[in-house]
């Protein structure tokens, strides 16, 4: 085997690794930030809401989730744009992302909403707390503090899946890597290259995950205890 | 442009064979990969632990799709002829090891201590431990979850279309790029993967329900 490799392509391109790697942060920060209010509504409603509801919010969620991304994304860029609607790249890479965020959170929530005993709820009303007070503070916080590490683990998976929207052309950094490597031919090198910035934007948003949840969740940053 | 047809469905049905085929190679080579690393987890050697933890947090720290292109392009610096199938199930088989690994450690060590105490009392040695007293109880708490993953590997070949491994989507986008007709063919091809996972979802929930029922 006399195969050298090189790594001479990061000198003159990595500008355009940091533009592919930021375009990926901003795909993902918007979805999880849109998905996850989706999934919280969606989680409520499946419930707390009438029956037909439930069942409409059920069907999103299994849907979703027994189709892959690659599909949901094809259907929203190629789908949508054929029916007159021309979405760009980057739009459409969002919409698909928060669509298949919006269901995952939907069950994670769910899980977190359904273990909230129903006497808090019960002690809220009696302190005269109103229903959106209620909600608020005693079902969505400790909800999320309960489900916020498999939370954590689904936005991850989320940036990581973002990979796929360079199917559609959109210039985040998977495509990026794409685009260098038919220019420099470096192909193994440049996907070694992408895959480090991955695995060091996934700790990023692990610290960042982490952060949020010191300043959000106080009962735990004063007890130190598992909810 | 030719019209969307029977011809098309089939074309598609045919493919999903190819997706089933690769969902099977994904999983078998992905559970031997990843008892071997759930087994390392727990192992008492540190550098085993440490080697098992590090390429655990590796795969997934790193998109499906770059595995994929790394080990499509790198199978032809290794000197192989590029074939898809290959890489496909080689890069499959890496990332479901990855996840199978770290559901299985959970799953091993969610057996209660006591039963390491008790085989120890009994005079079983490591190997014995495993074999008799661990890994079947194990195995019962494992079940859902790992059915679970399944539908994960079976939506994960889909990316096998990127490097031109034809299966269902990559049909999907064929006969898209034939018919233009993209709403059809992609909810079509959706409803073929939902109709091959959502029957194992809904087997995961029924095993969950059952196992976790009080004994």
């Amino acid at each position: 085997m006399s195969y050298e490799f090189g790594f001479s392509f990061l000198s003159e391109r990595w500008p355009a690794f940091l533009a592919g790697a930021w375009l990926t942060i901003q795909l993902t920060s918007v979805a999880i930030v849109f998905g996850f209010a989706l999934g919280t509504i969606c989680a409520l409603t499946r419930v707390y809401a009438h029956p037909l509801l439930r069942r409409f919010v059920g069907g999103y969620v299994e849907v979703i989730r027994n189709t892959p991304l690659l599909m949901q994304i094809f259907i929203v860029y190629f789908g949508i744009a054929s029916l007159g609607l021309k979405l760009s790249a980057d739009v459409a890479a969002v919409i698909a992302l928060v669509i298949n965020m919006g269901a995952y959170a939907t069950e994670i929530m769910r899980a977190g909403i359904e273990a909230i005993p129903k006497t808090q709820i019960e002690a809220a009303d009696v302190l005269g707390l109103n229903r959106l007070q209620v909600i608020a503070r005693i079902v969505l916080l400790p909800a999320i503090e309960r489900v916020y590490p498999a939370l954590t683990g689904q936005c991850v998976l989320l940036m990581l899946a973002s990979s796929l929207t360079s199917q559609i052309s959109t210039e985040e950094l998977t495509a990026v890597a794409e685009e260098v490597q038919s220019e420099t031919y470096r192909s193994f090198e440049v996907y070694v290259v992408a895959a480090m910035i991955y695995l060091a934007l996934s700790l990023l948003y692990r610290i960042g995950f982490w952060a949020v949840g010191t300043v959000l969740f106080v009962r735990r940053r004063h007890l130190d205890t598992p909810l | 442009m030719i019209q969307f047809s029977s011809v098309h469905v089939l074309y598609l049905l045919e493919a999903a064979k190819w997706t089933i085929a690769l969902s099977l190679i994904a999983l078998i080579g992905g559970a031997t990969l990843g008892l071997t690393l759930a087994l390392a987890r727990v192992s008492r050697i540190k550098m085993l632990r440490l080697a098992a933890t590090g390429y655990i947090q590796v795969i997934q720290g790193t998109p499906l799709l770059i595995v994929l292109f790394l080990s499509y392009y790198g199978l032809s610096i290794a000197g192989y002829r590029l074939d898809a199938l290959v890489a496909a199930g080689l890069s499959l088989t890496v990332f479901c090891g990855a996840f199978l690994g770290e559901i299985w450690r959970g799953c091993i060590e969610a057996v209660p201590r006591t039963m390491w105490e008790a085989s120890d009392c009994l005079g079983l040695n490591r190997m014995q431990q495993y074999i008799y007293v661990i890994l079947p109880q194990a195995m019962r708490i494992a079940i859902p979850p790992t059915v679970g993953f399944m539908v994960e590997a079976v939506k994960n070949t889909s990316l096998a279309s990127v490097i031109g491994f034809v299966e269902l989507a990559r049909a999907g986008q064929i006969v898209n790029n034939s018919t233009f007709r993209p709403l059809l063919v992609f909810a079509l091809v959706g409803a073929i993967y939902f109709a091959i996972c959502y029957p194992i979802s809904v087997a995961s929930r029924r095993l969950e329900k059952r196992f976790h029922a009080p004994r």
